[in-house]
């Protein structure tokens, strides 16, 4: 037990381990997944579908695993599934979120074959624990152009639909009666947060999905209600954990994943206390009551 | 585009009917609207009020004929403002009452473009029109029900349309949120010459504004002056029970006889 524990401390040599080339990949392949998490994870919340985030987390489980058993990349059986995942909650239309009980059998089924495929193949308990958990170490090359591809699509498509795809998740009556394609932006969403999070599964993991894609953004959300701002704040977020994640895992020998989800947790915390306190003084301008409290 | 003078009507049904789910919700409906016309939009539940609204913005197919401010109903026409059932209901914490009103203007296009300064000109206009300029950088969701019924009014005026379709937007309001957003559809109609189609439940806070009413009873779509509308025998007929029109110095009021 005490030798367990002693590995956990500060590492002396964390500079040296951070120049690896293992690191160059995790840092930025993180980096990336990191910028498209932030983006989508803005317009996550502003529709409201961070149960479709975490859905699809669990659907690509049995992907990763399945993918495994079959000898092919984890990338490829994490966007296969996640990609019908997605297209499937997007044809159902917003309203699969509500079928709570519906859903959450169906992402039970899903873990349920993921482990199946998992004790099938022989390199197991490896895969099962990186993928439920993420393992941004082990980012090779390869997954790197298709980070940079997949980012690269995401980052387009939504320069384009980003204001019909706004317009549609607040107002979606007013923006059918002006025309917007409401329903297939909705498909086109869940494709791009399929996308978003067939990455980012395997830098946190499925079960660790709801830290990096949804919880910057709703940090952000707090901080400021202008959509520039809070996009470029997420981003900036999950950015920012990634890295610190790296950093802190390298000094002191910890799981990337744990630090990255932990560094979310607190400022999403702290946002959120601070928010709860200026809200029972009466002020609803947080922004202003929060300059109001640093200046006093 | 067919001339749009000062006499021509902003809504015309002849023979119109429309039928969703192979049930005739109603038929048989020609009326004409004037422009500068206030017009209440009333009848029981389920008999087509919203359906109507839905029409004229080419969101439903009608049969027979429906021409709004000259043309046939089409999905997308910048000319009307739209304010929906339970808008309040559906916008969120994320934005602020500007960011919401752009989106009447630049909501509808692609691509990066942010607004010009004449574009942020015209949102802030449009929040002083329904008296909300000091509610622009409030999150929607810190408003009350009349200020976010406000802002909503905001988006569907920025781009200046001439006909503004409002579907029950004094519901869920108290008394003062009705008050203020009565006075805001009075001024929108006094100073722009905007008309209007506002589906209500209750016509008593509207009747100072009213010129009309389109009235959905036994399946059929029928206009009336306010003067006919008003009418005990009518509004009975209409609401399946017994009401009485008192007339008060204030105007007319009507109310449910025990």
């Amino acid at each position: 037990m005490s030798a367990q524990l002693a590995a956990v401390g500060y590492q002396h040599d964390w500079w040296e381990v951070l120049g690896a080339p293992f690191m160059r990949n995790a840092l930025v392949g993180g980096t990336i997944v990191a910028l498209v998490a932030g983006l989508i994870g803005y317009l996550v919340i502003v529709r409201a579908s961070s149960f479709a985030a975490h859905a699809l987390g669990h659907i690509g489980f049995p992907g990763a695993t399945g993918a495994v058993l079959l000898g092919m990349p984890v990338t490829l059986g994490l966007l296969v599934f996640c990609v019908l995942g997605g297209l499937a909650i997007g044809v159902l239309g917003r309203r699969a979120g509500d079928r709570e009980i519906a859903t959450g059998t169906v992402l039970a089924f899903a873990m349920g074959l993921g482990i199946l495929f998992a004790s099938l193949s022989s390199r197991s308990t490896g895969v099962v624990t990186s993928v439920l958990f993420g393992n941004l170490l082990a980012i090779s090359t390869g997954q790197l152009w298709a980070f940079a591809g997949f980012a690269l699509a995401i980052v387009v498509v939504l320069g384009i639909v980003f204001r019909p795809l706004l317009f549609a998740s607040l107002d979606a009556e007013v923006a059918a009666a002006r025309a917007v394609p409401v329903r297939a932006l909705g498909v086109v969403f869940m494709l791009l947060l399929a996308l978003t999070v067939t990455m980012a599964v395997q830098v946190v993991g499925t079960l660790l999905l709801f830290a990096l894609v949804v919880t910057p953004a709703a940090t952000a959300v707090m901080w400021t209600p202008r959509p520039s701002r809070a996009v470029a704040a997420a981003v900036a977020l999950s950015i920012g954990a990634v890295w610190a994640g790296l950093v802190l895992a390298a000094m002191f020998n910890l799981p990337v994943s744990f630090v990255v989800v932990s560094l979310a947790f607190l400022a999403w915390l702290a946002t959120w206390v601070g928010a709860r306190r200026t809200r029972r003084v009466g002020d609803p301008h947080l922004r202003r009551a929060h300059d109001a409290a640093h200046a006093g | 585009m067919p001339a749009e003078g000062e006499g021509a009507p902003v809504v015309r049904l002849r023979d119109a009917a429309v039928v969703r789910d192979g049930r005739t919700v109603w038929d048989d409906s020609s009326f004409e609207l004037p422009a500068g016309s206030v017009v209440a939009v009333i009848g029981p539940n389920g008999s087509g009020k919203t359906t109507l609204l839905h029409v004229l913005l080419g969101l439903l197919p009608a049969r027979g004929t429906v021409e709004v401010l000259g043309s046939r109903p089409t999905r997308g026409n910048r000319r009307i403002g739209y304010v929906p059932q339970n808008y309040t209901a559906t916008t969120g914490y994320a934005v602020r009452a500007r960011d919401l009103v752009a989106l009447g203007l630049s909501g509808d296009r692609w691509g990066v473009r942010p607004l010009r300064a004449a574009e942020h000109d015209r949102v802030s206009r449009a929040l002083r029109d329904v008296a909300a300029a000091p509610l622009a950088d409030r999150r929607v969701s810190d408003l009350s029900g009349g200020q976010q019924q406000r802002v909503a009014i905001a988006q569907a005026l920025v781009d200046d349309p001439p006909l503004l379709l409002l579907d029950e937007p004094l519901a869920n309001l108290d008394m003062r949120g009705q008050r203020e957003t009565v006075d805001v559809l009075a001024a929108l109609n006094r100073e722009r010459g905007v008309t209007m189609l506002v589906v209500a439940h209750d016509l008593n806070p509207l009747l100072s504004v009213l010129t009309g009413a389109i009235y959905l009873l036994d399946g059929h779509a029928h206009y009336a002056g306010v003067d006919a509308v008003v009418d005990a025998e009518l509004l009975s007929h209409l609401y399946g029970t017994q009401v009485k029109v008192v007339r008060t110095a204030q105007g007319d009021l009507f109310t449910r006889t025990a």
